[in-house]
């Protein structure tokens, strides 16, 4: 029996959910294994609930979307959060640190016109997640690898090393040893392909913090290497800044400001 | 009295979140309402405080299907801004990455959102049964602009490799020695997709709307800056187009909507880009349109899929004769020195025109952003297209014009994602 997928996208830019879409050598025969159940940008054909396994892309950041959550959850056996919105908040959890408690009213004209909540956070704080993706967006060979893993009945994993570790392994010159620049490599999670060094810039942690990452050491190093409380402040603030040991960092050196 | 309502909770195969609903009451329209239900980000507040240099990889994020237009967008502000001049291997480059983008966006509406339209099937899962090739072609050639930004990107959804002033490195010749060895292919296949699209059974009508795009002093297609420019006369720098626009804020939805002022809702994107010009787009695609009788300017929205499929294929002769000419540059970004002021940049996304406006301190600091999209400038015309064709969707059973609405509104390949977030700041911001 064809395992039933269904794709769902709260806040978010949709960058994740193409990564389906750009599987352009592998969605013809993904289709034959899986039957799409639900997943609106790519088709006006529904299916019934209960669903196999439930994408989820983008933050909880309305109310109508705490609510959606659990309904997802408890229609899905498996409930796979992907990217860094479903993970740790996305770039638009940066709100999450501003004083004022209703933002829309810096935003809209009419802000009765909006439903939004204070703050935007991951799916795993509403509901229980079986597995994350991270990423922004994810790898696109990361997921497929996760989902073929479900479809033949192992238990997926993915790497949970640094990127530091995969640009050695990638053989990358160290940018910040030997050019100088700050780099999140040392405690961002692997899975992107180490590509910012390769780039030649410093990784911007867009996977979120590895296992057990020293992600306060790493801020100690920053302002040992010279750079200012504000800079380094930023460097945690982006696009997983609401990730617990990047939210730390951010508490420590930037409280408050914004 | 005789009550008609078509009411779409969630529209399908577009990107984000939005709904239609129409009321007609004894042939008078009620309600027409294309809402918007997408969570807005609040990007324009997340901007503030951040540093200049930061505004690429935070605008990509509006949206994951067209973020180099985003990234564009933002470096063309910015140098112009601190009165950078890029030079030209670097614009090489960025016109490459840029074009590869149109043919992934335009690939994925005009194959996996629009087409199905046409055919009266799903999705592109179901087009697959009945045209096997064309859809083998179609991903190819969608694969193949999605590698091109991955080469010069790092990846093909929010590339890392640009900067304001260029790129973090230099791009070799021979990394693009790939893709280039497969232009002609893709050349090919572009034209023949061309040709498909144009024997798709497109609905007949004739609107007149005001296309609003780029055109620039280079005598090429417009792609980074230029003049804004309408068929009705609008005619402004980048620096001024805002004043020659209004906005407003409907209760049923999270995105402002635009017009021109004293005129009223008008048209951007592909549709728009070609018919203003028409005389830059390349020999050969003229060639394969005329072919089949579609003179420019095309004034039916149905046809902004031969529009797209059109630069797809100006999009793979483009690339080939970019990459003929790209001189690795000497180096990979010209230094910045920041100055303060507001920075303006126009550049023309996959969906058409796409506006950024940054207030910068002299340390470089973003104090105010102000970011227009494609989609967001759409909305009003798409509601107006809609009204215009109640007789006929009166005519229809209601499921053949609750589909016909929905294409209607495909027709336009909103990125409701990105319409959501463009919301101007209205009080000071915080000390």
């Amino acid at each position: 029996m064809n395992i039933k997928l269904a794709v769902f996208k709260f806040a978010s830019c949709d960058g994740c959910q193409l990564q389906i879409l750009n599987m352009e050598d592998e969605i013809l025969q993904l289709t034959g294994k899986i039957e799409i159940a639900y997943f609106m940008e790519a088709t006006s054909r529904k299916l019934e609930e209960p669903y196999d396994i439930a994408l989820v892309e983008g933050s909880i950041s309305t109310k109508w979307q705490e609510k959606h959550i659990e309904k997802i959850r408890a229609n899905s056996k498996y409930l796979i959060a992907i990217g860094a919105c479903a993970t740790a908040g996305g770039i638009q959890a940066l709100r999450n640190w501003s004083k004022n408690e209703d933002y829309s009213k810096k935003v809209y004209p009419k802000p009765e016109w909006i439903d939004t909540l204070a703050e935007s956070k991951p799916i795993s704080d509403y509901v229980n997640v079986d597995y994350e993706v991270r990423g922004c967006p994810v790898n696109k060979d990361q997921l497929l690898w996760i989902l073929s893993q479900l479809i033949i009945g192992k238990e997926p994993f993915t790497p949970t090393h640094s990127l530091c570790i995969q640009c050695k392994i990638e053989g990358n010159t160290c940018i910040m040893v030997a050019d100088g620049k700050p780099c999140l490599g040392p405690i961002t999670m692997a899975g992107c392909g180490a590509l910012c060094p390769k780039y030649n810039r410093g990784c911007y942690g867009c996977f979120g913090p590895m296992d057990a990452s020293q992600a306060e050491k790493l801020a100690e190093h920053f302002i040992n290497m010279g750079m200012s409380k504000r800079e380094v402040t930023l460097m945690f603030k982006g696009f997983t800044s609401w990730s617990k040991p990047f939210r730390k960092v951010v508490s420590k050196y930037g409280g408050d400001e914004d | 009295m005789v009550e008609t309502k078509i009411k779409v909770d969630y529209l399908a195969r577009v990107e984000g979140e939005g709904n239609l609903y129409i009321k007609v009451i004894d042939g008078k329209v009620e309600r027409l309402e294309v809402g918007i239900f997408e969570a807005p980000r609040f990007f324009e507040a997340l901007l503030i405080g951040r540093r200049f240099h930061e505004a690429p990889d935070i605008t990509a994020r509006i949206c994951g299907i067209c973020p180099v237009a985003y990234i564009f967008s933002s470096c063309r502000a910015m140098e112009k801004l601190f009165n950078i001049k890029i030079p030209e291997e670097i614009e090489v480059l960025r016109k490459i990455l840029y074009y590869a983008e149109w043919i992934q966006s335009h690939a994925l509406h005009v194959f996996f959102l629009h087409a199905p339209d046409f055919l009266k099937v799903d999705s592109i899962m179901e087009i697959a049964k009945i045209h096997p090739e064309i859809t083998r072609k179609a991903l190819k050639l969608k694969a193949w602009g999605n590698r091109i930004i991955e080469i010069i990107g790092g990846r093909s959804v929010h590339p890392i490799s640009c900067r304001i002033g260029g790129f973090y490195r230099i791009i070799k010749r021979e990394e693009l020695k790939e893709i280039y060895e497969k232009k002609e292919e893709m050349q090919n296949l572009a034209k023949e997709l061309l040709e498909w699209i144009m024997t798709l059974n497109i609905p007949k009508m004739e609107r007149d709307f005001e296309n609003v795009s780029l055109r620039n002093d280079e005598n090429e297609y417009p792609l980074i800056g230029g003049r804004v420019i309408s068929n009705k006369g609008l005619n402004v720098v980048e620096e001024e187009f805002e004043k020659f626009i209004e906005e407003f804020q409907t209760p049923y939805s999270t995105a402002l909507r635009y017009k021109i002022k004293g005129r009223g809702p008008y048209l951007t994107g592909p549709l728009a880009r070609y018919n203003n010009n028409y005389d830059r787009i390349r020999g050969e695609v003229k060639e394969t349109v005329e072919k089949q009788g579609y003179q420019a300017p095309l004034r039916n929205t149905f046809q902004s899929i031969i529009a797209r499929a059109a630069e797809i294929y100006h999009a793979t002769l483009e690339i080939g004769r970019l990459i003929d000419n790209y001189v690795e540059p000497q180096k990979p970004y010209i230094e910045v020195e920041v100055k303060s002021g507001t920075a303006y940049g126009i550049t023309e996304a996959p969906r058409g025109i796409l506006y950024h406006a940054y207030e910068v301190n002299e340390e470089g600091i973003i104090e105010k952003a102000n970011i227009i999209s494609p989609t967001a400038q759409n909305l009003a015309y798409i509601e107006k297209d809609l009204l215009e064709l109640i007789p006929e969707l009166l005519k229809m059973n209601y499921n053949d014009a609750r589909l016909l609405a929905e294409q209607t509104i495909r027709n336009y390949d909103p990125c409701i994602s990105c319409s959501t977030h463009f919301l101007k700041l209205k009080i000071e911001r915080k000390p």
